[in-house]
């Protein structure tokens, strides 16, 4: 589009003779040290991003494509297999029930998290007595660390001496003790009732601060036009709440997605795969006693696509609402 | 007119609001009441709703086991805060009132890796540190967890150095030494409250992580960090009895938590939405 910058000859002043090293600094010496001095205050972070992200990426890349197992370990000798890593974790029986696992476990996490964690800010949307202090005592599950959360869930859902059992047997919602972490049936109920629990204060604060961003004019507005409550949420809180929507839920996707301490901890993936997801069954085969590492690779990988898909949607769809 | 039912409302409000927090906050509750309790109340077949008649042999017997582990964690925390800052600061400052070329690309990659599963990192760092003798150290866990917190951090103070008014810098002039001393003299002191916000969250994590510890660390009991404690604590036996001791180590492990809230209340939720909702 431009003009070829081609220099030509007449046009150039005629330089002195090629300036002596004391006058080149004089000219491009600052400029250049300036640049540099720049350039070092974000040096470390560029090194940083590359040895521990872009590196570790690669490497993993490079692992699902060899045949890296417990002999590995011992002769440093991995041959590459091509996409037997791949084939090997698609084809098993454990992956696709981990699968099966994640996609229930996100979607169930997303939406009660979702919903309890908007329908606790809309209730600390009004201002009353004590409602900062409150709202921020909610958020003391979510800065736990997750082992905390869960083994205080795996005490309160024990079989024998769980406050859960103890509540619903004295009620006689349930006639014996329901073995809620011990069982296919229900321990997968257990590890999302945890993960829950520990999702909704960040639903509710980035929901909280979407709700305080839509003008109070607009619900006067339709008060006098004689919209009731319900009308007024689904018209103007909803539509004007989608963009701060948008942004919890992928994120809440793509933290669900790599959640692994919750899991861990309560169930370790059990019992017979009931709770085993993608991550945990990466974990179990790179560090659960074979290290099967360029398998673990390959899940992993697998997991790390599926993460970029929805980011992808969620940068999309920033875009087109940010005008 | 409207005023003392207005007055009334508001406070049935607060008690709905006290009501609604109580029950998301039980299982804490229920955490700290198991750890006073006895073995016998543990044991009970009905639930001991007060820690009536409690004792504090769960916090001796916590104490006896995860005290060496606390201070791993306190150890670790500390120093992957201080690398986090280290590397996350002057690269705010890059970023934002020195305008380095190629600030946007960057930006969108810190972005994009905070997206990578810890497993992959974890699988990747255990290959990648093994050769270098760093598995079972400190080093290795404090290495990982700032994976957990640099991008975060980076994203925080940026967003607040950006409000920084330029002029500021300038005055101080802004070639050749000058942006060292700015950013020292200047945007440091200035940004006090985003940098106790980013270290915040960076202890928080890296006190709070499991994953990389249980994966880097697998068979160092040496470095063991209070989160992998507490999960032998329980992992070891399929029927715990000790409960009280598990759970005295779980309020332990959250004693932090519960010292940075009151300490920094105020930063914590700034720092939440901050870090979600980023231009």
């Amino acid at each position: 589009m431009g003009m070829p910058l081609r220099e030509h000859p007449a046009a150039r002043p005629s330089p002195p003779a090629p300036a002596g090293p004391a006058a080149r600094r004089a000219r491009g010496g600052p400029r250049l040290r300036a640049r540099l001095v720049r350039a070092g205050f974000v040096a470390p972070v560029v090194v940083y991003v590359l040895a521990f992200f872009a590196y570790p990426l690669a490497r993993n890349v490079v692992l699902s494509f060899q045949d890296y197992g417990i002999e590995s370990v011992y002769t440093g000798d991995a041959p590459f297999n091509g996409l037997a890593n791949y084939a090997r974790v698609l084809h098993d029986a454990v992956f696709r029930t981990a699968a099966a696992n994640t996609v229930v476990f996100v979607v169930a996490s997303l939406l009660f998290q979702f919903v309890i964690g908007l329908a606790l800010a809309v209730f600390f949307q009004g201002s009353f007595p004590l409602g900062g202090l409150l709202r921020s005592l909610l958020l003391v599950p979510w800065l736990l660390p997750l082992v905390v959360s869960g083994t205080v869930f795996r005490w309160m859902l024990d079989t024998g001496n769980g406050v859960v059992n103890q509540v619903l047997l004295a009620a006689h919602v349930i006639g014996a003790p329901v073995p809620w972490l011990n069982s296919v049936d229900t321990a997968m109920i257990g590890v999302l009732l945890c993960n829950v629990w520990i999702g909704v204060p960040f639903n509710m604060v980035i929901l909280y601060g979407g709700l305080r961003s839509i003008p109070r004019g607009l619900y006067e507005a339709a008060e006098l036009d004689g919209a009731g409550a319900l009308r007024r949420f689904r018209h103007i809180t909803l539509p004007l709440l989608r963009p701060v929507i948008t942004v919890v839920l992928t994120l809440g996707l793509i933290y669900t997605i790599k959640v692994f301490d919750v899991i861990w901890v309560l169930t370790k993936g059990g019992p017979a795969n009931a709770t085993q997801t993608v991550t945990t069954y990466a974990y179990q085969l790179s560090f659960g006693g074979l290290s099967e590492f360029g398998a673990g690779a390959a899940a992993g990988n697998v997991l790390i696509v599926v993460a970029m898909v929805f980011a992808f949607l969620y940068l999309r769809s920033l875009r087109s609402e940010t005008p | 007119m409207t005023r003392p039912a207005e007055g009334r409302r508001s406070r049935g409000r607060t008690v709905i609001g006290a009501v609604l927090v109580a029950v998301m906050l039980f299982p804490l509750y229920w955490m700290v009441n198991a750890s006073f309790q006895t073995n016998a109340q543990i044991a009970a077949r009905s639930p001991s709703w007060l820690p009536l008649g409690g004792t504090l042999a769960g916090y001796r017997d916590a104490l006896a086991a995860q005290g060496g582990h606390l201070l791993t964690s306190l150890l670790v925390a500390t120093a992957a805060t201080a690398l986090t800052l280290l590397v996350a600061a002057p690269a705010a400052f890059g970023l934002t009132l020195l305008r380095v070329p190629g600030g946007r690309p960057l930006l969108f990659v810190l972005l994009i890796v905070q997206l990578i599963p810890g497993i992959v990192l974890a699988n990747a760092l255990y290959r990648i540190f093994s050769p270098l003798g760093l598995l079972g150290t400190p080093m290795a866990l404090i290495l990982s967890d700032s994976t957990l917190s640099v991008p975060f951090a980076v994203l925080i103070l940026r967003a607040f150095m950006v409000s920084i008014p330029r002029e500021l810098i300038e005055a101080a002039g802004i070639d050749g030494a000058g942006p060292v001393r700015a950013f020292l003299t200047i945007v440091l002191p200035v940004s006090r409250n985003a940098l106790i916000t980013a270290g915040l969250f960076a202890f928080l994590f890296a006190w709070g992580d499991f994953l990389f510890a249980t994966s880097l660390n697998l068979g160092a009991p040496r470095w063991t960090p209070i989160t992998v404690g507490l999960y032998d604590f329980i992992g070891a036996g399929t029927n715990t009895t000790s409960w009280n001791a598990v759970m005295a180590t779980a309020v332990l492990a959250s004693l932090p938590v519960a010292a940075l809230l009151v300490i920094a209340q105020r930063y914590v939720a700034a720092g939440l939405s901050a870090g979600a909702v980023k231009d």
